[in-house]
């Protein structure tokens, strides 16, 4: 009985792989690697463009984060590389000693939301400040109450809520509010599973947390997002997919990339692939709950690829409130 | 007389309390399996269908499979089991059978009691600068496949011993009074008395390694990957190909985990319906390896 199951699952294996796979040659294979942020976009966008070329072209995406990605992309094993933050001096070293040059092209935003619980009615917005309050390294054994951050707020146990330190949104937000990567406090729970985030939050009426909007967005009934007041502006902006496009939810919006090796550009298929990637971002961003740039973002992109401008306009510096249009246009440098 | 019967009644008692915690211990684990397999089972069942099992991932979870990643399991444990059975048994031969003792015979086998403890990503980090770099067979099937051989050989090997071990020296020195060679009484002998633990163990060591992720990833398993690896038959001669074994690939648990690290609910539900896969084909391994024994226990007296 076990060994006709075996051999049944073993014959279909093999049926399947000879009468599935249409016969490409090795180099019609566009390889991918890189941050599982920008994962499910470059995911979307495979699958559309092995449709539209009817398995002519073989599309493959790994998640080995974004600084595993460049790693294998300084080493010429990887033709595109999926970041979500803008490839770092060292990394560009690297790829220099390599010969390896890159176009850099944003192609989504990545927004982190804070959320709080729907029973919260204390907190109508927070600024950036209070955020540092409440997350810098400082605050670890300090801030334990709300009313430690703002004394108008419940004298009440502060619950917190963070993705882990392997996470890119860890970085952005500890980044973009405590003014440098990686310094946070410690006393928060963490979990490389935003879902479990959104539990916590979701249960805790004294709770905070912060992780990518997508999850907010997938959780709307369960949580409240928070508007934040930038540091030295006077109004408070939600983020919303309006919000983030224009520019003024900000410092917790950022673009994400994929960078394209230039090697790679000499095979029709990967540049044909780019360039079906910028055409339909829009649609299929949006799709996989992400927020798309602008029309005329993605045309400076298509600009800018296709006139080969190579190099990143960040110079190895990860900056916070980047605007795209102004980083489309910036002088790059490899 | 009154204290003899205070003091049988003392360890009936103790008798009695460790039944209990020895039960209460096994209900535990037993429980807490069911649990998880019924939260599957409730979560994932609506999923399964055949089309789940015979489509690629999807940026739509309804429409998301598992072909992919189950081809590759599957070959990978090809590769694990091609590389990982001849090396264990003959190193387990070699170590019971041939090997005299002393010391170097010692640090070999502290060695492999030692690395079956490692923990799997170290065999990760080993295997990509091994295979990967330095023998190039980038992320591959092929580097996939004998990086889990790497991880189960030390089973492979203890179980092919304490295989051996089993059969009484009697049969040994009845062979060698007949005037066989030692290579001779291990082939007609040693061997086929111990096929049915040393297959046991093999069977055990497979259903570990096809829930092992972390080495994988090292290596470079992908995520997305929407066409399978080339066939092994093909229409031209020579009709076989091993081109597959080049070919890069991904497995159940990345699948698996990359679902779980969606923000949908519906990818959670396809995660759900590929962990009741992987669990029914650990289950399926381990039956087997069970089925095995028994038919060999069967076969055999001494």
């Amino acid at each position: 009985m076990i060994k006709k199951i075996v051999l049944g699952m073993f014959t279909l294996m093999v049926l399947a792989m000879t009468y599935s796979t249409p016969v490409v040659a090795a180099d019609n294979l566009i390889r991918i690697d890189g941050s599982s942020t920008v994962y499910p976009i470059t995911e979307a966008v495979a699958e559309e463009f092995q449709k539209a070329k009817r398995g002519e072209v073989k599309v493959t995406v790994g998640i080995s984060g974004t600084g595993g990605g460049f790693k294998k992309f300084c080493r010429g094993e990887t033709d595109i590389s999926d970041a979500s933050r803008p490839i770092l001096k060292k990394e560009m070293d690297i790829c220099k000693e390599a010969g390896i040059k890159y176009v850099e092209l944003p192609v989504a935003f990545d927004a982190i939301t804070v959320v709080i619980n729907p029973k919260n009615n204390w907190i109508k917005s927070m600024s950036a400040e209070e955020l540092k309050k409440m997350w810098e390294p400082a605050a670890q054994g300090k801030v334990m109450k709300w009313s430690d951050v703002n004394p108008r707020w419940p004298n009440h146990k502060l619950s917190m809520f963070g993705p882990g330190a392997d996470s890119g949104t860890f970085d952005y937000f500890t980044g973009a509010i405590n003014g440098k990567e990686k310094a946070s406090r410690g006393d928060f729970t963490a979990s490389e599973d935003d879902n479990v985030l959104v539990q916590g939050v979701a249960h805790d009426k004294y709770a905070i947390g912060y992780f990518g909007l997508a999850y907010y967005v997938e959780n709307k009934d369960k949580l409240k997002a928070v508007p934040i007041v930038n540091k030295g502006a006077t109004k408070s902006v939600l983020p919303s997919l309006k919000t983030v496009m224009d520019g003024t939810y900000q410092p917790l919006a950022r673009p994400i990339f994929i960078y394209v090796a230039e090697k790679a550009l000499a095979k029709p298929e990967v540049k044909e692939f780019v360039t079906f990637y910028l055409r339909h971002a829009q649609k299929l961003v949006k799709a996989v709950g992400y927020v798309p740039l602008s029309k005329a973002h993605y045309d400076q992109a298509m600009k800018n690829f296709n006139s080969k401008k190579l190099g990143t306009g960040f110079g190895g510096k990860n900056e916070v409130g980047v605007r795209v249009e102004e980083l489309l246009k910036r002088e790059s440098h490899l | 007389m009154k204290d003899l019967k205070k003091l049988i009644r003392y360890n009936k008692l103790w008798n009695y309390l460790f039944m209990i915690i020895g039960l209460l211990a096994t209900m535990l684990g037993l429980i807490l399996l069911c649990a998880l397999m019924v939260d599957l089972a409730v979560d994932g069942a609506p999923r399964l269908s055949y089309k789940f099992l015979t489509s690629f991932p999807s940026r739509f979870p309804e429409e998301a499979g598992i072909l992919s990643a189950w081809v590759g399991s599957f070959l990978l444990l090809l590769v694990t089991a091609l590389a990982a059975i001849p090396l264990g048994i003959a190193a387990g031969i070699y170590l019971e059978e041939y090997g005299k003792k002393n010391w170097l015979t010692d640090i070999i086998e502290i060695n492999i009691v030692n690395l079956a403890g490692v923990p799997s990503i170290v065999y990760g980090l080993l295997a990509l600068g091994l295979f990967v770099y330095f023998l190039k067979f980038g992320e591959s099937i092929l580097t996939g496949g004998l990086t889990l051989a790497l991880l189960i050989l030390p089973m492979v090997i203890m179980a092919t011993r304490e295989a051996i071990r089993a059969i009484p020296n009697l049969i040994r020195e009845a062979s060698y009074a007949l005037g066989a060679t030692k290579w001779q009484t291990v082939q007609w002998h040693i061997i086929p008395y111990s096929t049915g633990g040393i297959l046991t163990g093999i069977i055990i060591g497979l259903s570990r390694a096809i829930g092992e992720t972390a080495p994988i990833i090292t290596v470079g398993a992908l995520t997305f990957i929407a066409f399978l690896p080339t066939s092994p038959i093909s229409m031209d001669f020579p009709f076989v190909s091993f081109k597959w074994l080049m070919d890069p690939f991904t497995i159940m648990p990345i699948q698996m985990f990359n679902w779980v690290s969606r923000p949908q609910k519906e990818f959670q539900l396809n995660a759900a319906a590929a962990g009741i896969i992987l669990m029914v084909m650990t289950l399926l391994m381990n039956g087997l390896a069970i089925y095995i024994r028994y038919r060999f226990r069967k076969k055999i007296k001494w």
